[in-house]
């Protein structure tokens, strides 16, 4: 009893905290979000090579703080996940909560490779793409009808069922044990053994992954994507091809996410079921929707601070997820459009909160069943 | 320019077509009225691939489009504006009516067309920057209309433009169709329940019930039918 009470308080100070912090920081967003839209492309580009120019030189300025490094590691890796989900979340808005299960598809397919059969890394890691990208088409043709609540238990129970197959398929996967002793990745002989070689194979995925996106958003198929979230029936009307568009999304996020999962294995040399639970589609959801839905600066943000939060905030590891639960909240009432708001992104629109709001209907699409 | 043939269409168990024929020549306002459930929406949704037909042909242009998608559809020029408009909330009047074009590749002729939707509809133009959603829904179905224009259609196919409008903005966008189909010879497939004004414009008029034609003629022959009169135009 007294250990509940104990708890309750911790999360009503947690939710004080987090409201006004929240509320503080949303000025800040709002300043870089105008910001962004009011540059010039001279200027954009410019801050494109500034933070580029930083991001490769990182790793020598951390070479004295590994702990801090590895940290920037996984979360570049998570910038990955969170932008590969955001192909089906943000783009398609379609309400995927299983999407750690490509990502563990990937991790297992290479370390299933690169362990049995001594396949190089780059094969191995085109494999993972490969089959999370077929596991992909096989959970979007069939779900395509669904929406909202609907989708997102079909989506939790492809991710269980991974997960169960992953711990009961001993022969295989060696169930619960994992598969220990993933080599590391080597490219033309050169094998890479330190952390440092780590981040520049997670920064250029990242790079590939920012670049898909950024040329989809910007494609046709970007305003396909935009037509058929806001009204199905009359982007179809317009011909466009919903049904293409949203398997597409699924395809594109599996592979990407597979191809973060390859990382991952040789990254810790380790992989088990363990690391592809339901909670880990929840944190990458998070990021997503704390970022700003579609909105691809504000996705990279989302996942660069819920992989840093917990890490600095150690000491209160054990009420993670009911913090995640409360940040979401609090940002759906106070900032529904996430930390950097897609439309303000787009158009410089002011009204980002109201009702018509694209990402904010997009929310409240996937949420409410239809 | 358009021919329908034994159109029968099942919703489940239910028999919402039975038998459906008509045929529209280029040119042409051609109208289909009924109740509500006559099954007017699901004639429009076959011909755009929406709704597949258990039997029967669409045949645009002498050519069966019986198993093309939508999108082929649409690129053939049959463009549906669907009932209760459906423009996009969360997109300006502009990015509204550029979704239109959606298929098109030709973005000099894009910008022309825009221009042209704005002196059709110059109200659209003062507003190119309010987003769909805060529309007025006469605005919203001209908008509906624009965006359609859009599209290039070769048939136009309008469901219920004038639901749940004022008089006078139901005057000004049949004044719209009117001036589409004479001045740049558009071919309309219109469905209204709003008998009265559909039959002023339409050529060719056909009276749909539970799935059946059951009366046809031009829009004049079917204005002074006395079934017409009582059952559709609510006279005694
Ligand atoms: N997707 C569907 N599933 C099941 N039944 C349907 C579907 N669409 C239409 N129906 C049924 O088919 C019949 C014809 O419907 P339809 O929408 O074509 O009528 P309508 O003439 O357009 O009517 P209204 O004037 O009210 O729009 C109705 O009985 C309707 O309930
Ligand atoms: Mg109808």
């Amino acid at each position: 009893m007294g250990n509940l009470i104990d708890v309750l308080i911790k999360l009503s100070i947690a939710t004080v905290i987090l409201y006004f912090v929240i509320k503080i920081l949303s000025k800040g967003f709002d300043k870089i979000t105008d910001m962004i839209v009011a540059m010039d492309k001279e200027k954009n580009r410019k801050l494109i090579y500034l933070i580029v120019g930083i991001l490769l030189v990182l790793p020598f300025l951390l070479s004295r703080y590994p702990y801090i490094l590895r940290t920037s590691i996984m979360a570049i890796m998570y910038v990955v996940l969170a932008l590969s989900l955001n192909f089906v979340l943000g783009f398609a808005g379609q309400l995927s909560m299983g999407h750690a299960a490509f990502y563990g598809i990937g991790a297992y397919v290479t370390a299933l490779l690169m362990v049995n059969f001594n396949v190089p890394f780059l094969l191995a890691f085109i494999a993972s793409a490969i089959v999370a990208g077929i596991f992909g088409f096989l959970l979007g043709v069939p779900t395509l009808r669904l929406k909202g609540d609907y989708l997102a238990i079909t989506t939790i129970g492809f991710g269980e069922i991974l997960r169960l197959v992953l711990v009961n398929w001993v022969e295989v996967t060696r169930g619960p044990a994992g598969i220990p002793g993933i080599p590391s990745p080597s490219f033309f002989g050169f094998t890479i053994n330190n952390n440092i070689g780590y981040y520049y194979i997670i920064l250029l995925l990242a790079f590939f992954t920012v670049f898909v996106s950024n040329r989809l958003l910007n494609s046709r198929l970007g305003q396909g994507f935009i037509a058929v979230r806001d009204d199905e029936i009359a982007a179809e009307a317009m011909g466009i091809n919903s049904t293409y568009l949203k398997i597409l999304a699924f395809v594109l996020g599996a592979a990407i996410a597979g191809m973060a999962g390859s990382f991952f294995a040789t990254f810790v040399h380790y992989v088990n079921p363990d690391n592809f639970t339901y909670m880990e589609s929840v944190t990458i959801l998070c990021m997503v929707v704390l970022g700003g839905l579609g909105s691809i600066p504000g996705v990279i943000l989302g996942a660069i601070v819920l992989t840093v939060l917990p890490e600095a905030l150690r000491g209160i590891a054990l009420y993670r997820y009911a913090i995640y639960g409360l940040l979401l909240i609090l940002m759906m009432i106070n900032r529904p459009g996430g930390m950097i708001n897609m439309d303000r992104l787009k158009g410089g629109r002011k009204d980002e909160n109201s009702r018509g709001s694209r990402s904010n209907k997009v929310l409240r699409r996937s949420y409410s069943s239809r | 320019m358009l021919e329908v043939k034994d159109l029968d269409v099942f919703y489940g168990g239910i028999h919402a077509l039975k038998g459906i024929n008509f045929e529209i020549n280029e040119g042409e306002i051609v109208t289909l009225i009924g109740s509500n459930g006559a099954g007017k929406t699901t004639i429009l949704n076959v011909i755009s691939g929406v709704v597949k037909q258990k039997n029967g042909d669409v045949i645009f242009q002498n050519e069966k489009i019986n198993n093309l998608t939508t999108e082929k559809i649409v690129e053939l020029g049959i463009i549906h504006v669907p009932e209760g408009r459906r423009i996009f909330t969360a997109l300006n009047v502009e990015e509204n009516l550029l979704m239109g074009a959606y298929l098109r590749n030709d973005k000099k002729e894009i910008q022309e067309d825009l221009e042209n939707v704005y002196e059709l509809f110059p109200r659209l133009r003062e507003r190119r920057t309010q987003m769909g959603g805060t529309l007025s829904g006469g605005e919203q179905q001209m908008l509906a209309i624009g965006r359609a224009l859009m599209s290039k259609p070769r048939l136009l196919m309008l469901d219920e433009p004038s639901m749940g409008l004022a008089p006078i903005i139901v005057q000004e966008i049949y004044e719209t169709i009117e001036k589409l189909n004479e001045e740049r010879n558009l071919t309309v497939l219109l469905v209204e329940q709003n008998a009265n004004l559909a039959l002023q414009v339409a050529h060719q008029a056909y009276v749909i019930e539970t799935g059946e034609i059951v009366l046809q003629g031009t829009g004049r022959e079917l204005l002074g039918d006395d079934r017409v009169r009582k059952a559709y135009l609510g006279e005694e």
